[in-house]
């Protein structure tokens, strides 16, 4: 039973801007970013290192800390500002609402701790129960993730598990309190790749059975392919690209995108070269006036245009859902 | 574009609009720090030059470490300067000039009258003045402390190292010893050291460096057995590099970091523990001025003459807190680019 | 049939796992545990499995940077594990390896040329010599002379990467280990490092083995593949054969596990249940019996495989019901659909 993506947003960015103020200047991470995730949908959030999407994550639970702050933007879950909440309101939507799962699955865990109490805890937290009914409950949670053997396994600490089983626990953690938004910060990276394919599958049916909106953040095209919904394409700070998985895919805009997909090695489709995108990410401290992308860009040289370097494109339709920021795509460009 | 030959990595189509700092693109760095920090980049941009000059900058902004040099830098001048700064020899008697023992301080700024010998801090028990004492104290103390921190990291960064890359039962041997003197109290084994080569100041400077050892040579060795399972070891070793080669320039470099920073704090340790063992009369011999020694002869005389015990105090614990400022900051300011 | 550059024979490489206050062995891991491969000259090998199936060990026995416990190494003719620590130079210059940590790789004290030039130190070249030679690898990697004066802190992860390259290429070796050289780095600077291994492997004529996790990378780079679990090779076959005809359980699931990039491929999933087994207590038998989807009780873990040929012999694989003496058991993988 699919959950159907509804009109209602369960959560809405918009214009977010979260800036990280160093000594040696303001590096502008999130530089008005909007987003939206619909109840039961499984929202892409893909790009590479330094390109912002782990700090938007960060900024939806509010975990940003000094000298980062979030400066300007909306974030509405499900028509509440979460900019505007007291910490206390914030806590007790972390883990209960909108919950987290992070990279590095055995260091995100606390060591000291068996693997059931920390799932307990969230019971204990979130939901006020004994200590008694929240065990019992964890016991459930562990086996609702694949986890053979739940209580035995409830009782090993951290450092005990695999990686796949770690992960899994972190998932049985945010999924406790039945959250209505689960944020996965590279879920997969650190795992084997056929465990990753389990845990792939897991997220799968945690929409499907349960309703829950995911976001996944990845730098890994082939994962967002096989499980998102829509995908949105990060770039220095920006949303370069957004449109539903299967578009995306078949018929990317932005030459970042395109140059990301073709830079991928792919079994079976043998290549002589791969694509390369050539040059650096900019320093965010010191963007370059104009698209950001612009520098790398080997198609605005191709079309011989000046407008790229002076002003910095705006993200527009370019048919249905299908957004991109490139004067390649804009009249007035020409 | 799949079209495209293999293109030549790395150069970009035209120059950024990215100011180099130093030379460098930043941008580099920062991607680098973006991807190690899940804040996105909080850390400024790493510039360039060798690691030691990256510190260098580092240390001058903590504040700890700034007033740790002043008082330092202060200390220094006095010892170096002593002869001019100190009114009299240290050792000179003055009972001619008319002066009794445990004179109050004479200060004609602040109305001592003109007749009477100035006397900044006073006359000491033996007749001699007290200002010019302290102030060649300060030579006795920071040479005897460098000396003995010296001696201390270069024995134990010996046994740290051979110990940590040959492992096996060199380690074990050289461990075993070091954890025996690790496990007396280092003021008494200090002490047992003095009492069998005898007092003095070199003995006792000899004392606390044995004393201290184990110390150093535990942290370079714990650095030694980490450094030698990163790569950059095994590409030497792949590259056919000896092993005394490796160990000296490959590893040994690397274990200097948080050398350096255990031995700035161990110097404070070591100014208290000379100051301690002269206190106990096992330091420095008579008429050396020493600000350990000069507290121990004028203990009994807290409340009649309190200032000269006062400043001898003082001196200590000014000496102290500077290094121990000092090496807060330092090691403040490598731990961030010691994550690398 | 030409000889092999390296020939690799019964490799075993095993770690006493030690524990409890005493530091007792409580058992050993066999995390090479009797390999044979056979590496020809100008080819590039892949060596694809997951963590734990010791494919890094062996990279770095091979080299001997880790001493083999048995086997042979013979590497243009002469066995290499037999050789002393002074006779061990040459294969230093015929033999370099790079690593898969950017950041861990180089050393962060001295500049970039001075470990470049540590190779060409070793082999007696000038201060002269060695500068030229510096210069020259770091052209050859996509980098500028100059560079070398700067620090490793000063390069991003993908072009710490270039400098790994440019220093295992400043002996002029024959064969390159690669352990998992782009599995740190960002996509599009893997594409990067991966045109340029293709490219320089084509310049110089080089033997690679190319250690990785992932398949597709490998598959981009190599013409043989085999594939590892627990400490021996399952399956090894050409490029084409390994994606055409993935023969062993393993391969089959590993390729259906990858993820593809493109939202229409409807692979259908090939599910191992659980985890890698402790390599302290491997399972009796095949090694991958546990998870096999296929396994056969009585046969599977009771039996330890050999790697058999699959149809014309150069692909081979070690599963009893598929190229074994079982093969009539063998049922379909997938199930109905």
């Amino acid at each position: 039973m699919t959950v159907q993506a509804s009109d209602d947003p369960i959560l809405e960015i918009s214009g977010l801007e979260t800036y990280f103020f160093t000594r040696d200047g303001v590096v502008r991470a999130v530089d008005g970013v909007d987003l939206t995730v619909g109840k039961g949908e499984i929202l892409g959030l893909v790009g590479e290192s330094g390109c912002g999407k782990s700090v938007t994550s960060m900024s939806v639970l509010r975990l940003i800390q000094n000298p980062g702050e979030i400066v300007g933007g909306s974030i509405r879950f499900r028509g509440e500002s979460l900019l505007d909440l007291s910490e206390k309101e914030m806590r007790a939507i972390r883990g209960d609402r909108i919950s987290m799962i992070f990279q590095q699955p055995v260091g995100s865990l606390n060591p000291v701790f068996t693997a059931g109490s920390q799932i307990a805890e969230v019971y204990e937290i979130h939901e006020h129960m004994t200590s008694k009914e929240s065990k019992a409950r964890a016991d459930e949670m562990l086996e609702k993730v694949g986890i053979p053997d739940a209580e035995r396994r409830a009782k090993a600490y951290p450092h005990e598990l695999s990686g796949g089983m770690a992960q899994r626990v972190m998932i049985a953690m945010a999924l406790a309190a039945d959250p209505e938004l689960l944020i996965a910060d590279e879920p997969t990276t650190a795992l084997d790749v056929t465990i990753q394919a389990q845990i792939i599958d897991l997220m799968r049916e945690i929409r499907d059975d349960l309703g829950t909106s995911i976001i996944i953040i990845t730098h890994d095209l082939g994962v967002v392919a096989e499980i998102a919904d829509r995908v949105a394409v990060m770039y220095a700070g920006e949303i370069v690209e957004e449109a539903d998985t299967k578009t995306l895919f078949a018929d990317p805009k932005h030459p970042y995108t395109k140059g990301l997909i073709g830079s991928i090695p792919v079994a079976g489709l043998r290549r002589e070269w791969l694509d390369v995108i050539p040059g650096r990410v900019p320093n965010l401290i010191d963007l370059p006036t104009g698209c950001r992308f612009a520098p790398r860009c080997r198609a605005r040289e191709e079309a011989g245009l000046t407008i790229c370097t002076e002003q910095r494109p705006e993200l527009r339709t370019v048919e249905g859902e299908h957004t991109v920021r490139c004067f390649l795509y804009q009249e007035e460009a020409r | 574009m799949s079209d495209d030959l293999y293109d030549p990595p790395d150069r970009p189509l035209e120059p950024t609009n990215v100011q180099p700092l130093d030379g460098m693109e930043a941008s580099d760095a920062i991607r680098d720090e973006v991807r190690m920090d899940p804040s996105g980049g909080s850390v400024g941009a790493v510039t360039s030059g060798g690691l030691w000059r990256t510190v260098g900058r580092e240390v001058v902004r903590k504040k700890s470490a700034i007033i740790g040099m002043a008082l330092l830098s202060v200390l220094l001048l006095l010892a170096v300067f002593a002869p001019i700064i100190a009114p009299y020899p240290p050792d000179q008697v003055l009972f001619d000039e008319g002066v009794s023992p445990r004179d109050p301080p004479c200060i004609h700024l602040f109305g001592c009258p003109e007749d009477q010998p100035q006397h900044i801090l006073g006359i000491d028990g033996n007749g001699r003045d007290y200002f010019a004492r302290i102030v060649y104290g300060s030579r006795v103390s920071l040479l005897a402390a460098f000396a003995a921190v010296l001696f201390a990291v270069v024995w134990g960064t010996l046994i740290g190292l051979v110990s940590g890359f040959f492992g096996g039962w060199t380690d074990n041997v050289l461990m075993r010893i070091m954890d025996v003197l690790l496990s007396f109290p280092s003021l008494l084994l200090a002490i047992a050291v003095v009492t069998v080569l005898g007092p003095g100041l070199i003995n006792s400077i000899l004392a606390i460096a044995i004393v201290t050892i184990p110390q150093y040579a535990r942290i370079v060795r714990s650095s030694v057995l980490s450094i030698r399972e990163q790569e950059y070891v095994s590409a030497d070793q792949a590259l056919g590099v000896s092993r005394w080669r490796l160990l000296i320039h490959r590893i040994f470099p690397n274990t200097l970091t948080p050398l350096i920073v255990i031995a700035t704090l161990g110097i404070a340790t070591a100014v208290l523990e000379i100051a301690s063992l002269s206190f106990l009369g096992l330091g420095v011999q008579p008429p050396t001025p020493e600000w350990g020694s000069m507290l121990a002869a004028e203990r009994n005389q807290v409340f009649t003459a309190p200032h000269l015990v006062f400043f001898a105090g003082l001196m200590i614990m000014w000496n102290v807190l500077g290094f121990n400022l000092l090496g807060d900051g330092l090691r403040d300011a490598i731990d961030p680019r010691l994550g690398r | 049939m030409t000889e092999p550059l390296v020939r690799i024979t019964g490799l075993v490489k095993t770690y006493p796992v030690k524990g409890g206050a005493f530091q007792k062995v409580l058992g050993t891991v066999r995390a090479v545990d009797g390999v044979d491969l056979k590496i020809y000259q100008g080819e590039a090998l892949g060596l694809v499995g997951e963590s734990g199936c010791g494919k890094s060990t062996f990279g770095r026995a091979i080299l001997r940077l880790e001493e083999p416990d048995a086997g042979s190494v013979v590497f243009d003719g002469e066995d290499v594990l037999q050789l002393s620590r002074k006779q061990l130079k040459q294969y230093r210059r015929d033999a370099q390896v790079v690593f898969q940590d950017p950041f861990g790789s180089l050393d962060p004290r001295t500049s970039v040329g001075d470990s470049i030039a540590e190779g060409p130190r070793v082999q007696g070249l000038s201060r002269k010599e060695r500068g030229q030679r510096v210069g020259e690898v770091l052209e050859l990697v996509g980098l500028e002379p100059y560079h070398a004066n700067r620090y490793a802190h000063e390069f991003s992860g993908g072009q710490r990467q270039r400098i790994g390259i440019a220093r295992a290429l400043a002996v002029n070796p024959r064969f390159l280990v690669l352990d998992e050289p782009v599995s740190a780095l960002d996509v599009s600077i893997q594409s990067q490092i991966l045109n340029l291994l293709k490219q320089l492997q084509r310049e110089l004529d080089l033997t690679l083995l190319f250690i990785a996790h992932d398949l597709s990378v490998v598959e981009h780079l190599c013409d043989r593949i085999a594939v590892m679990y627990l400490g021996r090779i399952v399956e090894i076959a050409s490029r084409d054969d390994i994606f055409a005809s993935p023969t062993h359980p393993y391969t089959e699931a590993l390729l259906s596990a990858i993820p593809v990039p493109d939202p229409t491929v409807h692979r259908q999933r090939i599910l191992l249940e659980g985890d890698l087994p402790s390599p302290l207590h491997p399972p009796t038998g095949c090694g991958f019996n546990t998870r096999c989807p296929i396994a056969q009780q009585g046969i599977c873990d009771v039996h330890e495989p050999e790697l058999r040929p699959v149809d014309d012999g150069s692909h081979k694989a070690s599963c009893h019901l598929r190229t074994g003496d079982y093969q009539d058991l063998d049922r379909p993988l997938l199930a109905s659909t």
